[in-house]
């Protein structure tokens, strides 16, 4: 039996998140049948379905030379602002 | 037919078919069919509940206290039928029926019935989805075309007289509650 | 990766999806714990299913449909778990119906009575919950996130099985008296529920981190948690031994493992006609099953 996942958006705005799937011939059945395993309690906004064979799994990130710079983690300030702050008293003395 | 008379056709049938619709739980073809067909179950005897409440102080006295005799359901729904062919023929019957009743009730001029008659329609919508999709699944296969005819001569059957599968059904439904009348549940 | 270095992955809080490489045990063990799971659910549905159509008002019908219902669809989540490591649905389900694959004490015993229809849903889904919080932490992460829809699912059939029994248990001499016997004939398959003391460093469901809660350590939680509700209210257990003792730990009569493992390999007074009720209705809608496929 074809598998659908099934992608939940709890409240207005929010994103859709996946949430599971449903073995269903086909689109038919498979809306039916996750409107209810995925909303009965009225717990979802919305659903997506996606036949599995649409979804593209993409798993490797290389970063091979760490390229740090592009992130948060990348910047120490505090050697260089140490030495301007000194600087900065040293000029108003 | 008076509009008292029709709802408390409407709240027998919906409470019969609830009945019997709630006998595939567990059991349905598919798991994720199971739980679909649950659902429609209980918003058959969600159905049920509130139009005994509109015509009685307590819903679970009139839905229960009964003689067999002075239920108003159709023979349609009394059918013990515990194969899917029959249960989905069935199901597709009921709700073609159905949504005439309901349709009219929408009409009604008093305004409490018209909305509780919405608010049926809207889950019944879903019901018709459902009875449909597999009626069209199963349009080909004779188990399911031979079903249809024979339960359709049950559809317009006479509601004052009981079919012979009522009374387990009836014993069943109430033995529990007739083990302490009037008790607290 | 090798096994070792998999294990100490795992130990050190490491997560699997489903693409991942696993050591063969691994994915055996699984399996086997997962589908067990599953077949405990549909099973589930068995007992309590007579009574919704018993149920003495239309609230407890409709409470005690959407309980059953959310254990088919449990079922539903957790098959689809097993299916995506490689174990069709079919298979599990011919499985069970043959006997092959095992399922929970509970659910090889008979309902007699509306009283057990409470008991069973404060108290089996109570040690039943206990079990499912502490699979949230399932190393394997497809399973993980599943309890986690299966706990939430869960929290009102504890408060719906409370609530059958206070009523009883507040009416008639005679509906008090359906509560106090149904909970003397659950009290046994209860105890036995958790299953047999493990030591932890023989446990191999907690060294391939499937667990993260022994089988004691889950009595005792129910114990800790459920023994006090029950006595609150004028009940009473068939082991005049239950005490908790200064030191915390609850003592018990020892639970009868004969009587466990022989009705978990299929010998318990319910196990066999249910699984022929199982097999009657897998086999019969069949063609319904390969109709819709062949579409």
């Amino acid at each position: 039996m074809p598998i659908f996942e099934v992608f939940r958006q709890e409240k207005k705005g929010q994103a859709f998140q996946h949430a599971g799937s449903v073995d269903a011939p086909d689109a038919e059945f498979a809306e039916t049948w996750a409107r209810e395993q995925y909303g009965r309690r009225g717990e979802s906004e919305a659903l997506w379905l996606v036949p599995r064979e649409a979804v593209h799994e993409v798993i490797d990130f290389p970063d091979e030379f760490d390229l740090k710079y592009r992130r948060v983690d990348g910047y120490s300030l505090k050697a260089r602002l140490s030495v301007a702050r000194e600087r900065a008293a040293a000029r108003t003395r | 037919m008076r509009e008292r008379e029709q709802l408390l056709a409407l709240a027998d049938d919906e409470l019969v078919i609830g009945w019997r619709d709630s006998e595939w739980t567990g059991i349905a073809p598919t798991l994720e069919e199971d739980v679909a067909f649950s659902s429609i179950a209980q918003n058959e005897i969600g159905h049920a509940r509130a139009v005994y409440e509109l015509l009685a102080e307590d819903a679970d006295a009139l839905a229960f206290d009964r003689a067999p005799e002075e239920y108003r359901c159709s023979p349609l729904v009394e059918l013990r039928l515990l194969d899917w062919a029959h249960t989905i023929a069935r199901r597709y019957l009921y709700e073609q029926t159905d949504r005439e009743r309901i349709e009219r009730l929408m009409q009604s001029d008093d305004p409490v019935v018209a909305g509780i008659a919405r608010k049926i329609d809207r889950e019944e919508a879903y019901h018709r989805m459902h009875a449909e999709l597999w009626a069209e699944r199963l349009r080909d296969e004779p188990r399911f075309t031979q079903a249809l005819e024979e339960l359709r001569p049950y559809v317009d059957g006479d509601r004052a007289t009981r079919t012979p599968e009522f009374a387990e059904l009836w014993d069943e439904m109430t033995c529990v509650r007739r083990s302490a009348p009037g008790a607290e549940w | 990766m090798t096994e070792a270095e998999f294990i100490d992955y795992l130990h050190a809080g490491g997560q699997v999806e489903t693409g991942d490489w696993m050591p063969d045990e691994y994915r055996a063990r699984l399996v086997k714990f997962i589908q067990m799971h599953g077949s405990s659910e549909l099973m589930g549905v068995l007992p309590e299913r007579e009574w919704i159509l018993r149920a003495p008002t239309l609230q407890r019908k409709l409470a005690l449909t959407a309980k059953v219902q959310d254990e088919a669809g449990h079922a539903q989540l957790i098959y689809r778990v097993v299916e995506d490591l490689g174990k069709p649905r079919e298979q599990c389900l011919q499985e069970l119906v043959d006997g092959k694959a095992k399922f929970h004490n509970v659910f090889h015993y008979p309902t007699k009575t509306w009283g057990d229809v409470g008991v069973i849903a404060w108290l089996v889904d109570a040690a039943a919950i206990i079990s499912q919080k502490a699979l949230l932490k399932c190393s394997y992460a497809p399973y993980a996130r599943i309890m986690k829809k299966i706990c939430w699912e869960e929290s009102f059939h504890i408060l719906h099985g409370r609530d059958v029994v206070l009523a009883m248990i507040n009416g008639t001499d005679a509906q008090r008296e359906l509560v106090q016997e149904a909970l003397d004939r659950w009290w046994g398959p209860l105890m036995q529920f958790h299953g047999t003391k493990i030591e932890p460093e023989n446990d191999p469901m907690l060294h391939w981190r499937i667990k993260s809660q022994g089988n004691e350590e889950a009595r005792q939680q129910f114990l800790e948690g459920y023994a006090p509700q029950i006595w609150e209210i004028g009940l009473t257990v068939p082991d005049p031994k239950l005490h908790r003792s200064d030191d915390g730990v609850w003592e018990y009569t020892e639970p009868d493992w004969d009587e466990l493992k022989s009705v978990v390999t299929g010998h318990g007074p319910r196990s066999a006609d249910r699984l022929a009720f199982r097999r009657r209705f897998l086999e019969q809608e069949r063609w319904v099953r390969e109709l819709v496929q062949a579409a």
